[in-house]
Protein backbone atom coordinates (compact mmCIF):
# COMPACT_ATOMS: atom_id res chain seq x y z
CA UNK A 1 0.00 0.00 0.00
CA UNK A 2 1.34 3.40 -0.96
CA UNK A 3 1.93 5.41 2.21
CA UNK A 4 3.19 8.97 2.44
CA UNK A 5 4.73 10.08 5.71
CA UNK A 6 6.50 13.32 6.49
CA UNK A 7 9.51 12.12 8.45
CA UNK A 8 11.57 14.78 10.19
CA UNK A 9 10.15 17.38 7.82
CA UNK A 10 10.81 15.40 4.63
CA UNK A 11 7.95 13.80 2.68
CA UNK A 12 8.70 10.12 2.04
CA UNK A 13 6.67 7.61 0.05
CA UNK A 14 6.81 3.92 0.95
CA UNK A 15 5.17 0.74 -0.23
CA UNK A 16 4.06 -1.00 2.98
CA UNK A 17 2.21 -4.21 3.83
CA UNK A 18 -1.23 -3.75 5.46
CA UNK A 19 0.06 -5.42 8.65
CA UNK A 20 3.42 -3.67 8.76
CA UNK A 21 4.23 -1.65 11.87
CA UNK A 22 5.79 1.78 11.82
CA UNK A 23 8.92 0.69 13.69
CA UNK A 24 9.68 -1.82 10.93
CA UNK A 25 9.03 0.64 8.11
CA UNK A 26 11.27 3.22 9.76
CA UNK A 27 14.11 0.79 10.43
CA UNK A 28 13.84 -0.65 6.90
CA UNK A 29 14.46 2.87 5.65
CA UNK A 30 17.48 3.39 7.91
CA UNK A 31 15.94 5.32 10.81
CA UNK A 32 17.94 3.15 13.18
CA UNK A 33 17.53 5.43 16.19
CA UNK A 34 14.03 3.91 16.46
CA UNK A 35 14.73 0.77 18.48
CA UNK A 36 12.85 -2.49 18.56
CA UNK A 37 12.46 -3.81 22.11
CA UNK A 38 9.52 -5.72 23.56
CA UNK A 39 7.41 -5.35 20.39
CA UNK A 40 4.28 -5.27 22.59
CA UNK A 41 4.18 -1.55 23.42
CA UNK A 42 5.40 -2.18 26.95
CA UNK A 43 8.96 -0.80 26.92
CA UNK A 44 8.85 2.49 24.98
CA UNK A 45 12.17 2.17 23.12
CA UNK A 46 10.30 2.41 19.80
CA UNK A 47 8.70 5.76 20.73
CA UNK A 48 8.43 8.34 17.93
CA UNK A 49 6.31 11.47 17.74
CA UNK A 50 3.23 11.34 15.51
CA UNK A 51 2.07 14.89 14.84
CA UNK A 52 4.04 15.86 17.93
CA UNK A 53 2.62 13.19 20.25
CA UNK A 54 4.58 10.21 21.53
CA UNK A 55 3.38 6.84 20.23
CA UNK A 56 4.72 3.29 20.47
CA UNK A 57 5.70 2.70 16.83
CA UNK A 58 5.76 -1.09 17.37
CA UNK A 59 1.99 -1.02 17.85
CA UNK A 60 1.07 1.54 15.21
CA UNK A 61 0.33 0.30 11.72
CA UNK A 62 2.40 2.09 9.06
CA UNK A 63 -0.68 2.70 6.88
CA UNK A 64 -2.21 4.66 9.74
CA UNK A 65 0.68 7.14 9.50
CA UNK A 66 -0.29 8.00 5.91
CA UNK A 67 -0.63 11.79 5.68
CA UNK A 68 0.89 12.38 9.13
CA UNK A 69 4.20 13.74 10.42
CA UNK A 70 6.64 11.48 12.23
CA UNK A 71 9.56 12.78 14.28
CA UNK A 72 12.54 10.67 15.30
CA UNK A 73 15.29 11.76 17.67
CA UNK A 74 17.45 13.08 14.78
CA UNK A 75 15.01 15.97 14.34
CA UNK A 76 15.37 17.16 17.93
CA UNK A 77 19.16 17.03 17.94
CA UNK A 78 19.67 20.19 19.99
CA UNK A 79 17.24 19.14 22.76
CA UNK A 80 18.54 15.56 22.76
CA UNK A 81 22.13 16.80 23.07
CA UNK A 82 21.15 19.00 26.00
CA UNK A 83 19.39 16.07 27.66
CA UNK A 84 22.40 13.81 26.99
CA UNK A 85 24.68 16.35 28.69
CA UNK A 86 22.41 16.37 31.72
CA UNK A 87 22.35 12.55 31.69
CA UNK A 88 26.16 12.59 31.69
CA UNK A 89 26.26 15.08 34.54
CA UNK A 90 23.91 12.99 36.66
CA UNK A 91 25.56 9.67 35.77
CA UNK A 92 22.31 8.57 34.14
CA UNK A 93 23.73 7.16 30.92
CA UNK A 94 24.32 3.44 30.82
CA UNK A 95 23.75 1.31 27.70
CA UNK A 96 21.80 4.09 25.96
CA UNK A 97 19.30 1.79 24.24
CA UNK A 98 16.28 3.60 25.74
CA UNK A 99 17.66 7.10 25.11
CA UNK A 100 16.11 7.97 21.72
CA UNK A 101 12.59 6.94 22.77
CA UNK A 102 12.98 8.53 26.18
CA UNK A 103 14.33 11.79 24.71
CA UNK A 104 11.29 12.04 22.42
CA UNK A 105 8.84 11.40 25.26
CA UNK A 106 10.63 13.91 27.49
CA UNK A 107 10.58 16.44 24.62
CA UNK A 108 6.80 15.96 24.25
CA UNK A 109 6.33 16.15 28.03
CA UNK A 110 8.15 19.48 28.20
CA UNK A 111 5.76 20.91 25.63
CA UNK A 112 2.72 19.49 27.40
CA UNK A 113 3.36 20.03 31.12
CA UNK A 114 4.17 23.24 32.89
CA UNK A 115 5.80 23.04 36.29
CA UNK A 116 5.34 19.28 36.69
CA UNK A 117 5.78 17.62 40.07
CA UNK A 118 8.07 14.60 40.56
CA UNK A 119 4.96 12.47 40.42
CA UNK A 120 3.76 14.08 37.15
CA UNK A 121 7.13 13.33 35.55
CA UNK A 122 7.18 9.73 36.78
CA UNK A 123 3.63 9.19 35.61
CA UNK A 124 4.29 10.63 32.15
CA UNK A 125 7.36 8.44 31.68
CA UNK A 126 5.96 5.19 33.03
CA UNK A 127 5.86 3.71 29.52
CA UNK A 128 9.57 4.30 28.84
CA UNK A 129 11.54 1.58 30.56
CA UNK A 130 15.31 1.61 31.11
CA UNK A 131 16.76 -1.90 30.99
CA UNK A 132 19.75 -0.73 33.07
CA UNK A 133 17.17 0.61 35.58
CA UNK A 134 18.89 3.99 35.95
CA UNK A 135 15.67 5.68 36.92
CA UNK A 136 16.81 7.81 39.86
CA UNK A 137 19.66 9.52 38.04
CA UNK A 138 17.56 9.81 34.88
CA UNK A 139 14.87 11.49 36.92
CA UNK A 140 17.33 14.07 38.28
CA UNK A 141 18.55 14.84 34.75
CA UNK A 142 15.03 15.07 33.35
CA UNK A 143 13.97 17.38 36.16
CA UNK A 144 16.86 19.67 35.32
CA UNK A 145 15.89 19.51 31.64
CA UNK A 146 12.31 20.43 32.51
CA UNK A 147 13.69 23.34 34.57
CA UNK A 148 11.53 22.27 37.48
CA UNK A 149 11.66 24.82 40.24
CA UNK A 150 12.38 23.36 43.64
CA UNK A 151 9.73 24.41 46.12
CA UNK B 1 -2.07 -10.31 13.63
CA UNK B 2 -2.15 -10.63 9.88
CA UNK B 3 -4.14 -8.30 7.66
CA UNK B 4 -4.74 -9.28 4.04
CA UNK B 5 -6.65 -6.23 2.78
CA UNK B 6 -6.85 -2.84 4.47
CA UNK B 7 -9.67 -0.36 3.92
CA UNK B 8 -10.31 3.06 5.39
CA UNK B 9 -13.99 3.69 4.55
CA UNK B 10 -15.38 7.21 4.62
CA UNK B 11 -18.96 6.00 4.64
CA UNK B 12 -20.52 4.17 7.60
CA UNK B 13 -22.78 1.94 5.54
CA UNK B 14 -19.81 0.89 3.42
CA UNK B 15 -17.86 0.05 6.58
CA UNK B 16 -20.81 -1.91 7.97
CA UNK B 17 -21.34 -3.92 4.77
CA UNK B 18 -17.64 -4.78 4.62
CA UNK B 19 -17.74 -5.86 8.27
CA UNK B 20 -20.42 -8.45 7.49
CA UNK B 21 -17.96 -10.38 5.31
CA UNK B 22 -16.30 -13.46 6.74
CA UNK B 23 -13.04 -12.74 8.59
CA UNK B 24 -13.61 -9.00 8.41
CA UNK B 25 -12.80 -6.97 11.50
CA UNK B 26 -12.62 -3.42 12.76
CA UNK B 27 -9.27 -1.79 13.46
CA UNK B 28 -9.39 1.11 15.92
CA UNK B 29 -6.01 1.97 17.49
CA UNK B 30 -4.92 -1.55 16.55
CA UNK B 31 -2.74 -1.86 19.66
CA UNK B 32 -4.56 -4.82 21.19
CA UNK B 33 -5.27 -6.50 17.84
CA UNK B 34 -1.54 -6.63 17.23
CA UNK B 35 -1.14 -9.08 20.08
CA UNK B 36 -3.79 -11.50 18.80
CA UNK B 37 -3.02 -14.57 16.68
CA UNK B 38 -5.64 -13.59 14.15
CA UNK B 39 -5.94 -13.07 10.40
CA UNK B 40 -8.19 -10.31 9.16
CA UNK B 41 -9.06 -10.89 5.52
CA UNK B 42 -10.62 -7.43 5.55
CA UNK B 43 -9.22 -4.96 8.06
CA UNK B 44 -11.58 -2.00 8.38
CA UNK B 45 -9.90 1.09 9.80
CA UNK B 46 -12.46 3.51 11.26
CA UNK B 47 -10.13 6.54 10.99
CA UNK B 48 -12.06 7.98 8.01
CA UNK B 49 -15.43 8.17 9.79
CA UNK B 50 -14.85 11.26 11.94
CA UNK B 51 -15.40 9.39 15.19
CA UNK B 52 -12.48 11.01 16.96
CA UNK B 53 -14.04 13.93 18.81
CA UNK B 54 -15.51 14.57 22.26
CA UNK B 55 -18.64 16.71 22.28
CA UNK B 56 -19.92 18.30 25.43
CA UNK B 57 -23.40 19.71 26.06
CA UNK B 58 -25.13 20.76 29.30
CA UNK B 59 -26.46 17.20 29.66
CA UNK B 60 -23.86 14.85 28.17
CA UNK B 61 -20.39 14.01 27.05
CA UNK B 62 -20.49 12.21 23.72
CA UNK B 63 -17.20 10.46 23.07
CA UNK B 64 -16.53 9.18 19.54
CA UNK B 65 -15.35 5.58 19.49
CA UNK B 66 -12.01 6.54 17.86
CA UNK B 67 -11.16 8.99 20.64
CA UNK B 68 -7.88 7.93 22.25
CA UNK B 69 -7.47 7.37 25.96
CA UNK B 70 -5.06 10.29 26.03
CA UNK B 71 -7.68 12.60 24.48
CA UNK B 72 -10.02 11.74 27.35
CA UNK B 73 -7.45 12.23 30.09
CA UNK B 74 -6.37 15.59 28.70
CA UNK B 75 -9.83 16.90 27.71
CA UNK B 76 -10.45 20.26 29.34
CA UNK B 77 -13.53 19.23 31.33
CA UNK B 78 -13.83 15.43 31.04
CA UNK B 79 -10.45 15.19 32.73
CA UNK B 80 -11.84 16.73 35.90
CA UNK B 81 -15.39 15.39 35.65
CA UNK B 82 -16.49 13.67 38.88
CA UNK B 83 -13.25 14.48 40.60
CA UNK B 84 -11.23 13.23 37.61
CA UNK B 85 -12.29 9.59 37.92
CA UNK B 86 -11.76 8.74 34.24
CA UNK B 87 -8.39 10.46 34.17
CA UNK B 88 -7.38 8.56 37.29
CA UNK B 89 -8.35 5.21 35.76
CA UNK B 90 -6.66 5.96 32.42
CA UNK B 91 -3.46 7.13 34.10
CA UNK B 92 -2.93 3.54 35.24
CA UNK B 93 -2.98 2.16 31.68
CA UNK B 94 0.57 1.63 30.44
CA UNK B 95 2.34 4.83 29.33
CA UNK B 96 1.49 7.90 27.27
CA UNK B 97 2.85 6.37 23.98
CA UNK B 98 0.22 3.62 24.12
CA UNK B 99 -2.55 5.87 25.46
CA UNK B 100 -2.05 8.04 22.36
CA UNK B 101 -2.97 4.98 20.25
CA UNK B 102 -5.55 2.97 22.23
CA UNK B 103 -9.14 4.09 21.76
CA UNK B 104 -12.28 4.04 23.88
CA UNK B 105 -14.02 2.04 21.12
CA UNK B 106 -11.38 -0.70 21.25
CA UNK B 107 -11.65 -0.68 25.04
CA UNK B 108 -15.42 -1.11 25.12
CA UNK B 109 -15.66 -3.54 22.18
CA UNK B 110 -12.83 -5.64 23.61
CA UNK B 111 -14.83 -6.21 26.85
CA UNK B 112 -11.51 -6.93 28.54
CA UNK B 113 -11.60 -8.38 32.01
CA UNK B 114 -8.41 -6.48 32.85
CA UNK B 115 -9.77 -3.09 31.89
CA UNK B 116 -9.10 -0.08 34.11
CA UNK B 117 -11.52 2.16 32.22
CA UNK B 118 -14.62 -0.05 31.99
CA UNK B 119 -15.05 -0.07 35.79
CA UNK B 120 -15.65 3.70 36.26
CA UNK B 121 -17.55 3.86 32.94
CA UNK B 122 -19.91 1.25 34.35
CA UNK B 123 -20.36 3.18 37.58
CA UNK B 124 -21.04 6.31 35.48
CA UNK B 125 -23.81 4.32 33.74
CA UNK B 126 -22.35 4.99 30.30
CA UNK B 127 -24.46 4.32 27.23
CA UNK B 128 -23.25 3.02 23.90
CA UNK B 129 -24.45 3.95 20.43
CA UNK B 130 -24.05 1.31 17.73
CA UNK B 131 -24.66 1.94 14.04
CA UNK B 132 -27.44 -0.66 13.62
CA UNK B 133 -28.40 -1.65 17.16
CA UNK B 134 -28.78 1.94 18.33
CA UNK B 135 -28.37 2.87 21.99
CA UNK B 136 -27.78 0.29 24.73
CA UNK B 137 -26.31 0.48 28.21
CA UNK B 138 -22.69 -0.47 28.81
CA UNK B 139 -23.99 -2.65 31.62
CA UNK B 140 -26.05 -4.83 29.28
CA UNK B 141 -23.27 -4.91 26.67
CA UNK B 142 -20.79 -6.22 29.21
CA UNK B 143 -23.26 -8.80 30.53
CA UNK B 144 -23.87 -10.43 27.18
CA UNK B 145 -21.58 -10.67 24.18
CA UNK B 146 -23.37 -9.30 21.13
CA UNK B 147 -24.09 -11.83 18.39
CA UNK B 148 -24.24 -9.48 15.42
CA UNK B 149 -21.26 -7.59 14.05
CA UNK B 150 -21.87 -3.88 14.50
CA UNK B 151 -19.88 -0.66 14.72
CA UNK B 152 -19.68 1.21 18.01
CA UNK B 153 -20.01 4.90 17.20
CA UNK B 154 -20.16 6.69 20.54
CA UNK B 155 -19.98 6.36 24.27
CA UNK B 156 -22.36 8.72 26.06
CA UNK B 157 -21.91 9.84 29.63
CA UNK B 158 -24.83 11.68 31.16
CA UNK B 159 -23.60 14.53 33.32
CA UNK B 160 -24.31 13.97 36.98
CA UNK B 161 -22.99 15.66 40.04
CA UNK B 162 -21.44 13.77 42.86
CA UNK B 163 -18.25 12.21 44.11
CA UNK B 164 -16.33 9.32 42.59
CA UNK B 165 -13.45 7.09 43.51
CA UNK B 166 -11.28 4.66 41.53
CA UNK B 167 -8.75 2.30 43.05
CA UNK B 168 -6.69 -0.28 41.26
CA UNK B 169 -4.16 -2.76 42.56
CA UNK B 170 -1.30 -3.69 40.21
CA UNK B 171 2.00 -5.44 40.87
CA UNK B 172 3.84 -2.93 38.68
CA UNK B 173 2.70 0.28 37.01
CA UNK B 174 2.69 -1.36 33.54
CA UNK B 175 0.87 -4.53 34.54
CA UNK B 176 -2.81 -5.42 34.30
CA UNK B 177 -4.83 -4.84 37.46
CA UNK B 178 -5.35 -7.62 39.99
CA UNK B 179 -8.59 -5.93 40.98
CA UNK B 180 -10.14 -2.51 40.61
CA UNK B 181 -13.11 -0.79 42.22
CA UNK B 182 -15.02 2.38 41.47
CA UNK B 183 -17.49 3.83 43.97
CA UNK B 184 -19.68 6.83 43.24
CA UNK B 185 -22.17 8.84 45.22
CA UNK B 186 -24.72 10.80 43.20
CA UNK B 187 -26.95 12.78 45.53
CA UNK B 188 -27.83 10.20 48.15
CA UNK B 189 -27.32 7.23 45.84
CA UNK B 190 -24.29 4.97 45.74
CA UNK B 191 -22.93 2.97 42.83
CA UNK B 192 -20.26 0.34 43.15
CA UNK B 193 -18.46 -1.32 40.22
CA UNK B 194 -15.79 -4.00 40.48
CA UNK B 195 -13.42 -4.98 37.65
CA UNK B 196 -10.53 -7.30 36.87
CA UNK B 197 -12.16 -10.02 38.98
CA UNK B 198 -10.44 -11.24 36.64
CA UNK B 199 -13.53 -11.33 34.43
CA UNK B 200 -15.13 -8.19 33.05
CA UNK B 201 -16.36 -5.37 35.32
CA UNK B 202 -19.77 -5.64 36.96
CA UNK B 203 -22.03 -3.50 39.12
CA UNK B 204 -22.48 -4.69 42.72
CA UNK B 205 -26.25 -4.23 42.59
CA UNK B 206 -27.15 -5.79 45.96
CA UNK B 207 -24.46 -3.71 47.66
CA UNK B 208 -25.83 -0.59 46.00
CA UNK B 209 -29.40 -1.42 47.07
CA UNK B 210 -28.28 -2.05 50.64
CA UNK B 211 -26.39 1.25 50.82
CA UNK B 212 -29.22 3.20 49.24
CA UNK B 213 -31.77 1.77 51.66
CA UNK B 214 -29.64 2.38 54.76
CA UNK B 215 -30.77 5.36 56.80
CA UNK B 216 -27.37 6.27 58.24
CA UNK B 217 -23.93 5.44 56.95
CA UNK B 218 -22.32 3.98 60.04
CA UNK B 219 -19.10 1.92 60.21
CA UNK B 220 -21.28 -1.19 60.55
CA UNK B 221 -23.29 -0.34 57.44
CA UNK B 222 -20.12 0.21 55.42
CA UNK B 223 -18.65 -3.07 56.65
CA UNK B 224 -21.85 -4.91 55.86
CA UNK B 225 -21.95 -3.34 52.37
CA UNK B 226 -18.43 -4.61 51.66
CA UNK B 227 -19.42 -8.04 52.94
CA UNK B 228 -22.42 -8.07 50.59
CA UNK B 229 -20.15 -7.05 47.70
CA UNK B 230 -17.81 -10.00 48.15
CA UNK B 231 -20.76 -12.31 48.50
CA UNK B 232 -22.54 -11.20 45.35
CA UNK B 233 -19.53 -10.81 43.05
CA UNK B 234 -17.84 -13.80 41.48
CA UNK B 235 -14.05 -13.77 41.67
CA UNK B 236 -11.52 -16.06 40.03
CA UNK B 237 -7.82 -16.86 40.06
CA UNK B 238 -5.17 -16.19 37.44
CA UNK B 239 -1.41 -15.62 37.31
CA UNK B 240 -1.81 -12.22 38.98
CA UNK B 241 -3.82 -13.19 42.02
CA UNK B 242 -5.92 -15.89 43.61
CA UNK B 243 -9.66 -15.83 44.15
CA UNK B 244 -9.08 -15.57 47.92
CA UNK B 245 -6.72 -12.60 47.48
CA UNK B 246 -9.17 -10.80 45.18
CA UNK B 247 -11.99 -11.39 47.65
CA UNK B 248 -9.97 -9.76 50.44
CA UNK B 249 -8.89 -6.88 48.21
CA UNK B 250 -12.45 -6.22 47.11
CA UNK B 251 -13.70 -5.99 50.68
CA UNK B 252 -11.04 -3.42 51.59
CA UNK B 253 -11.37 -1.37 48.39
CA UNK B 254 -15.17 -1.20 48.58
CA UNK B 255 -15.01 -0.05 52.19
CA UNK B 256 -12.41 2.58 51.43
CA UNK B 257 -14.29 3.71 48.32
CA UNK B 258 -17.54 4.20 50.21
CA UNK B 259 -15.78 6.19 52.93
CA UNK B 260 -14.02 8.35 50.36
CA UNK B 261 -17.17 9.37 48.50
CA UNK B 262 -19.57 9.38 51.44
CA UNK B 263 -19.08 12.83 52.79
CA UNK B 264 -19.22 15.73 50.34
CA UNK B 265 -19.75 16.52 46.66
CA UNK B 266 -16.80 17.59 44.53
CA UNK B 267 -18.68 19.14 41.59
C1 LIG C 1 0.38 -4.04 25.82
C2 LIG C 1 -0.95 -3.52 26.26
C3 LIG C 1 -1.23 -3.40 27.62
C4 LIG C 1 -2.46 -2.91 28.05
N1 LIG C 1 -2.70 -2.75 29.39
C5 LIG C 1 -3.88 -2.28 29.82
C6 LIG C 1 -4.15 -2.08 31.21
O1 LIG C 1 -3.34 -2.33 32.08
N2 LIG C 1 -5.38 -1.61 31.56
C7 LIG C 1 -6.34 -1.33 30.62
O2 LIG C 1 -7.41 -0.90 30.98
N3 LIG C 1 -6.11 -1.49 29.31
C8 LIG C 1 -4.92 -1.98 28.88
N4 LIG C 1 -4.70 -2.16 27.55
C9 LIG C 1 -5.83 -2.04 26.61
C10 LIG C 1 -5.99 -0.68 26.00
O3 LIG C 1 -6.35 0.23 27.00
C11 LIG C 1 -7.11 -0.71 24.92
O4 LIG C 1 -8.31 -1.07 25.54
C12 LIG C 1 -6.83 -1.67 23.80
O5 LIG C 1 -5.57 -1.41 23.24
C13 LIG C 1 -7.90 -1.62 22.71
O6 LIG C 1 -7.93 -0.38 22.08
P1 LIG C 1 -7.44 -0.26 20.56
O7 LIG C 1 -7.85 1.07 20.07
O8 LIG C 1 -6.02 -0.65 20.47
O9 LIG C 1 -8.37 -1.38 19.87
P2 LIG C 1 -8.06 -2.40 18.67
O10 LIG C 1 -6.90 -3.27 19.01
O11 LIG C 1 -8.03 -1.69 17.37
O12 LIG C 1 -9.44 -3.24 18.72
C14 LIG C 1 -9.76 -4.07 19.84
C15 LIG C 1 -11.05 -4.85 19.50
O13 LIG C 1 -12.16 -3.99 19.47
C16 LIG C 1 -12.82 -4.02 18.20
N5 LIG C 1 -13.26 -2.65 17.93
C17 LIG C 1 -12.49 -1.54 18.02
N6 LIG C 1 -13.23 -0.43 17.78
C18 LIG C 1 -14.49 -0.86 17.53
C19 LIG C 1 -15.71 -0.18 17.20
N7 LIG C 1 -15.78 1.15 17.10
N8 LIG C 1 -16.83 -0.94 17.00
C20 LIG C 1 -16.78 -2.29 17.13
N9 LIG C 1 -15.66 -2.99 17.42
C21 LIG C 1 -14.52 -2.29 17.61
C22 LIG C 1 -11.76 -4.55 17.24
O14 LIG C 1 -12.33 -5.15 16.10
C23 LIG C 1 -11.01 -5.52 18.12
O15 LIG C 1 -11.70 -6.74 18.21
C24 LIG C 1 -3.46 -2.59 27.09
C25 LIG C 1 -3.17 -2.68 25.72
C26 LIG C 1 -1.94 -3.14 25.28
C27 LIG C 1 -1.67 -3.21 23.82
Amino acid sequence: MKTQIKINGKLRTFEVEPDEYLVDTLRKHHYYSVKKGCDTSSCGVCTVLLDGKPIASCSYLSVKANGHAVTTVEAIEEEATHLAELFGKEGADQCGFCNPGLALTVHAMKKELTDPTDEDIREYLVGNLCRCSGYVSQHRAIKAYMEVRES
Amino acid sequence: MKIEAYTVPTDLEEAYQLLQKEDAGIIAGGAWLKLLPKTLVHGIDLSGLKLDTINETEENYTIGSMVTLRQIETHSSLRTYMGGVLQEAISHIMGVPIRNIATIGGTVAGRYGFSDLLTPLLALRANLVFYKKGQITLESYLKEAPKEKDILLQVIIKKEYGKANYTTVKKTANDFPILNVSVMKIGTHFRVAVGARPSVATLATKTMAYLNESKALTEEVIEKAAAIAVEEIKFGSNARGSKAYRTQLCKVLVERGIKEVAYENTN
